[in-house]
């Protein structure tokens, strides 16, 4: 189940990497859309918007529906859910933190060497 | 930096967390004791802490906030409940009220900070603990749209900094 959560987590990582996908599944997680109505939003084609839908679809993220001509994308909150649960979200939290706690403390050792060259 | 452990029970409610840093211990204890140094890590750049109170004393208070974007603040607070500088300091974690107040409505959880000396390195581990099932089950249902953004603006601080 760990296991199943990580791939799952890897794989919205990974749709989530790009900022019109970001953006493309909060619109979908508020209203369904179509692909058309989608595309209307972003300086891209049918088509890009198209491949942006299939790789958040692959990823759990979106689902998608015929409709007549049309095809309507519906975000799946559940898939986030499931994937980020509270402790998930929480180490991606804390890896972020750590993250910025090693840089800040290599700012400051740069700092501190900065100054030793400095007159006092 | 390199994280070189992470463990998670779900029935426990506990997340531990290890890293590995390049730098001497009371160097990381003073990333903690600092404000002014933990205020450039404890909060994603898009949601920047504020640290305004902030004694690590057994049983006071530290009092933050952090600032969204649209410049709504997010109000947070420790009750310190064991230091042992510069090897580590225990801490309730909660909400707060725009006073800084607990919010008691809002889940807590315990966290433990260790740090070691490790070879020429220092190892520190941080496990959080939620107050109990409830207070996840709170966090998870906490409104989807700010789930959402929260989940968002994390995952954009990981691409950064991968």
């Amino acid at each position: 189940m760990v296991v199943d959560n990580d791939e799952r987590a890897d794989a919205i990582f990974h749709a989530l990497a790009d900022a019109t996908r970001r953006d493309i599944a909060i619109v979908a997680m508020g209203q369904e859309h179509s692909v058309s109505s989608l595309a209307r939003r972003y300086p891209m084609s049918v088509t890009a918007i198209q491949k942006h839908v299939n790789v958040l679809e692959r990823a759990g993220l979106v689902t998608k529906e015929r409709h007549g001509r049309e095809q309507l994308v519906r975000g799946n909150i559940e898939a986030v859910r499931e994937a980020f649960t509270v402790l998930e979200r929480l180490e991606a939290v804390w890896r972020a933190r750590l993250e910025r706690f090693g840089d800040v403390l290599t700012e400051i050792d740069r700092e501190a060497i900065r100054h030793q060259g400095e007159p006092t | 930096m390199t994280v070189i452990d992470v463990r998670k029970d779900l029935t426990a409610r506990t997340m531990t967390i290890t890293a590995e840093f390049d730098a001497p211990v009371e160097q990381v204890w003073r990333m903690w004791a600092d404000p002014r140094l933990l205020e450039r890590w404890w909060g994603p750049p898009s949601y920047p802490a504020t640290f305004v109170e902030h004694a690590l004393t057994p049983g006071s208070r530290v009092t933050y906030f952090m600032t969204s974007p649209e410049g709504d603040r997010y109000h947070g607070y420790w009750t310190i409940t064991s230091v042992d500088a510069p090897k580590g300091l225990s801490f309730d974690d909660g909400f707060a009220d725009a006073d800084g107040n607990p919010n008691d409505a809002m889940p807590t959880s315990v966290i433990q900070v260790r740090i070691d000396e490790h070879g020429d390195r220092t190892r520190m581990s941080i496990e959080t603990t939620f107050a109990s099932t409830e207070a996840m089950d709170q966090l998870l249902s906490m409104g989807m749209e700010e789930g959402m953004t929260l989940a968002m603006g994390q995952i954009d601080e990981l691409l950064v900094s991968a």
